[in-house]
């Protein structure tokens, strides 16, 4: 970092700045529905990255029609919703034909969304054709926003970040402050005690995971911003996914929140000094250091049994 | 040393062979072509009097299905060009296509069961180098055929096999020439997926830069397969300036990389790139409003203004729809099942070892690309054009070079 000037160090730094922020806000996005339903329900999703691709093909094909009748500027707004929606429906009928038959054995629900995913992948092949496409972007989403003629800061990355928060908040507030989250923590927590105290526990289930789906159709559509849509764009997702809940604890909104960031940091720190898959390596071991001493992730709490 | 020597005796053998057959080629046309399938097929493969079968080996599921079925379609539009033309020596090309699924063993796999069990007359397909690394060792033991289209590292020859597209030296050296030329390049930051194709290609690019271009490499960095978060690495360029990009990001990363470049300001306005890996098929996903201005340098664009071409996108185009593009590996997997045609012909046989001896040499003057020469090493000798990127995601073909001879074993580049 010798024989830079000081303006441009500052500069720098500001920009790595946001792009440690930027990285936390994915990781979040990506990992939040996935959270959901494993800390909530113990279920291992291996298809929720194919739900990402759900909402991200549903912004593609909207971007499609917004193009032909004009109103580019702000379909992604519609777009969100859509791919909420959309992705909440399949979820929701996926645990009523699936998912439900199999909670007593966990193995096997791994083994069957896996399969899930296999068929996803290939049905959004033969739907969608093989090859990547790209949703077409409003004019105000591309580009960069400068405070100073030497700082960019990405308008797109500014986007996931609010979307970002703005989900977790929504969380926050379905799980902490309104009856249904009352009713999931209960059904966590005891769920035999649940049910007699007059809670449809099987219907509890079915929207947990159906909120987990359609979140991850969220975090589908707002990728559409910063990478391509094709049949297997879940799986470039679902590790790093996988990655944060677990680090994070399974059970805890804190914790997903936590170990997102402390992720994004160390990697995006880490990569800026080493090279990109040095950084990354290293950011692994260090998981894996923490996870040896924590096996339980940085935020323990209590699993239904 | 010993590798070497096989080879060379290989080539010495082959032109003995070719020259042989030829003076048997001679004698066959001057009594009208004897084609009965005892004359021209003695080893056992799939070929009767009005037919024979060739095997398709791509991804038609998995990953790799984005970039491997382009190659699939122009390889049937090329075998049903030649069927419409009466086949090969007479004889109908009949099409078993197997899926690798983008898993490398299978590849390895469904060789096995083309050439052993359906006893196909050639194969044409692989498409990744780990995918034909793979088969490779079942190409060799059956004594098999295969038509390889993709551009890729170099560092292989095998009589088994013949490259259609390009092997490193043949896309890196003249791009690099013409950027440091006309950009003035000096300082170069080396950017690719990390696996070895791009960690090859940047080695040739390290060392033709340091010595015989005199610039430095600023930055040499590889991305993870699969990872979209391109900001550290953004930021690393920013800081270093460099006169030119190198890149050679593939698959779902190229997508992220190039519109997290643009979002971070860094537009061709601002920065100067060359990309290896980036063809009409890419650009569909990663639109061309990111990619506009940048530089592809590549054998083939889709672009190319001349008679044979248009009509090879015009028939391409009926085929497989109007919104189908063609990259550079597609138009390399075209020339496949054509050259093969030729080398048959030439022979005068199905016979692997006689196709294998008649093809060195052969120019296929009605490539889409131009005539391209087959050269004793199996590779083909072909130009290099750089095309600038459009909005529309055509490239515009800004420079080509003169001819470049293949040469998959550079010395003073390993």
């Amino acid at each position: 970092m010798f024989g830079y000037s000081m303006a441009d160090i500052g500069n720098i730094m500001v920009m790595q700045g946001f792009s440690g922020l930027s990285m936390f806000t994915v990781l979040l996005l990506m990992a939040l529905g996935l959270a959901i339903i494993f800390g909530q329900m113990g279920v291992i999703n291996m298809a929720h990255g194919e739900f990402m691709t759900i909402g991200a093909y549903t912004t593609v094909m909207l971007s499609k029609v917004a193009t032909t009748y004009g109103f580019v500027n702000y379909y992604f707004v519609f777009a969100i919703i859509l791919a909420f929606i959309l992705a909440f429906a399949l979820g929701y009928f996926i645990e009523f034909i699936m998912i439900r038959h199999l909670y007593k054995r966990p193995l096997d629900t791994l083994l069957a969304t896996w399969g899930l995913s296999l068929v996803m992948q290939q049905s959004f092949r033969s739907t969608f054709g093989a090859k990547e496409v790209s949703a077409e972007l409003p004019e105000w989403m591309l580009g960069s926003f400068k405070p100073t003629p030497d700082i960019d800061i990405p308008i797109n990355g500014v986007f996931v970040m609010v979307l970002a928060l703005v989900v977790t908040a929504g969380v926050y507030m379905f799980m902490y402050r309104s009856r249904w989250g009352l009713r999931v923590r209960a059904t966590v927590q005891n769920r035999v005690m649940a049910g007699a105290v007059g809670i449809n526990t099987q219907k509890v289930d079915r929207v947990t995971f159906a909120l987990g789906c359609g979140i991850a159709g969220i975090a589908g559509a707002a990728f559409t911003t910063i990478a391509s849509t094709g049949p297997t764009t879940g799986t470039l997702y679902i590790v790093d996914s996988f990655m944060v809940v677990v680090f994070g604890g399974a059970a805890s909104l804190m914790g997903t929140i936590a170990s997102a960031f402390g992720i994004a940091q160390a990697q995006s720190i880490l990569q800026f000094f080493m090279t990109s898959s040095m950084g990354k390596v290293s950011t692994l071991l260090v998981i894996v250091g923490i996870l040896m001493m924590k096996p339980e992730g940085l935020f323990a709490s209590k699993l239904r049994k | 040393m010993s590798n070497l020597n096989r080879r060379n005796f290989m080539r010495v053998g082959g032109a003995l062979a070719a020259a042989l057959l030829s003076a048997g080629i001679l004698t066959n046309t001057a009594f009208a072509a004897d084609t009965s399938t005892a004359k021209v097929m003695t080893t056992g493969l799939a070929v009767t009097d009005t037919t024979v079968k060739v095997g398709i080996l791509h991804s038609a599921t998995g990953t790799m299905a984005i970039s491997e079925t382009g190659s699939i379609q122009a390889e049937k539009l090329a075998i049903e060009q030649i069927n419409a033309m009466g086949g090969i020596l007479g004889r109908k090309v009949e099409v078993i296509q197997e899926d690798g699924a983008s898993d490398w063993p299978t590849f390895a796999e469904k060789a096995k069961k083309l050439l052993a069990s359906d006893k196909v007359a050639a194969v044409m397909g692989c498409w990744t180098s780990a995918s034909r690394k793979a088969a490779l060792p079942v190409f060799e033991k059956e004594n098999g055929l295969l038509f390889y289209p993709t551009f890729y590292e170099g560092l292989e020859q095998s009589k088994n096999v013949f490259y259609t597209g390009q092997e490193a030296t043949q896309q890196i050296l003249a791009g690099l020439d013409w950027i440091a030329k006309e950009k003035k390049a000096k300082t170069f930051y080396l950017i690719g997926s990390d696996y070895i194709w791009p960690r090859t290609s940047m080695k040739i690019a390290r060392k033709h830069i340091e010595q015989h271009l005199h610039g430095s490499v600023v930055g040499e960095e590889y991305i993870a397969l699969g990872d979209t978060q391109f900001g550290s690495v953004i930021n690393k360029i920013k800081l270093k300036k460099p006169d030119v990009i190198y890149a050679a990001v593939v698959g779902g990363s190229n997508v992220a990389w190039f519109k997290q470049l643009n979002a971070a300001g860094l537009n061709s306005a601002k920065q100067t790139m060359l990309t290896i890996s980036v063809t009409e098929d890419e650009v569909l996903g990663i639109g061309g409003e990111n990619l506009a201005g940048f530089y592809s340098a590549m054998k083939y664009f889709q672009s190319l203004d001349t008679p044979t071409n248009k009509s090879f996108v015009a028939a391409f185009k009926k085929k497989w729809g109007d919104k189908s593009v063609i990259g550079d590996v597609t138009q390399a997997a075209y020339l496949g099942p054509w050259l093969y045609k030729a080398a048959v012909e030439r022979a005068g046989s199905f016979d692997v070892d006689k196709v294998q001896a008649a093809l060195p040499g052969y120019v296929f003057k009605d490539a889409p690309e131009g005539p391209v020469t087959v050269e004793k090493n199996h590779h083909l000798t072909t130009k290099l054009r750089i095309g600038q990127w459009g909005k529309d995601g055509q490239a515009k073909i800004v420079y080509t070079s003169d001819y470049i001879k293949p040469d998959p074993f550079p010395k003073g580049y390993q």
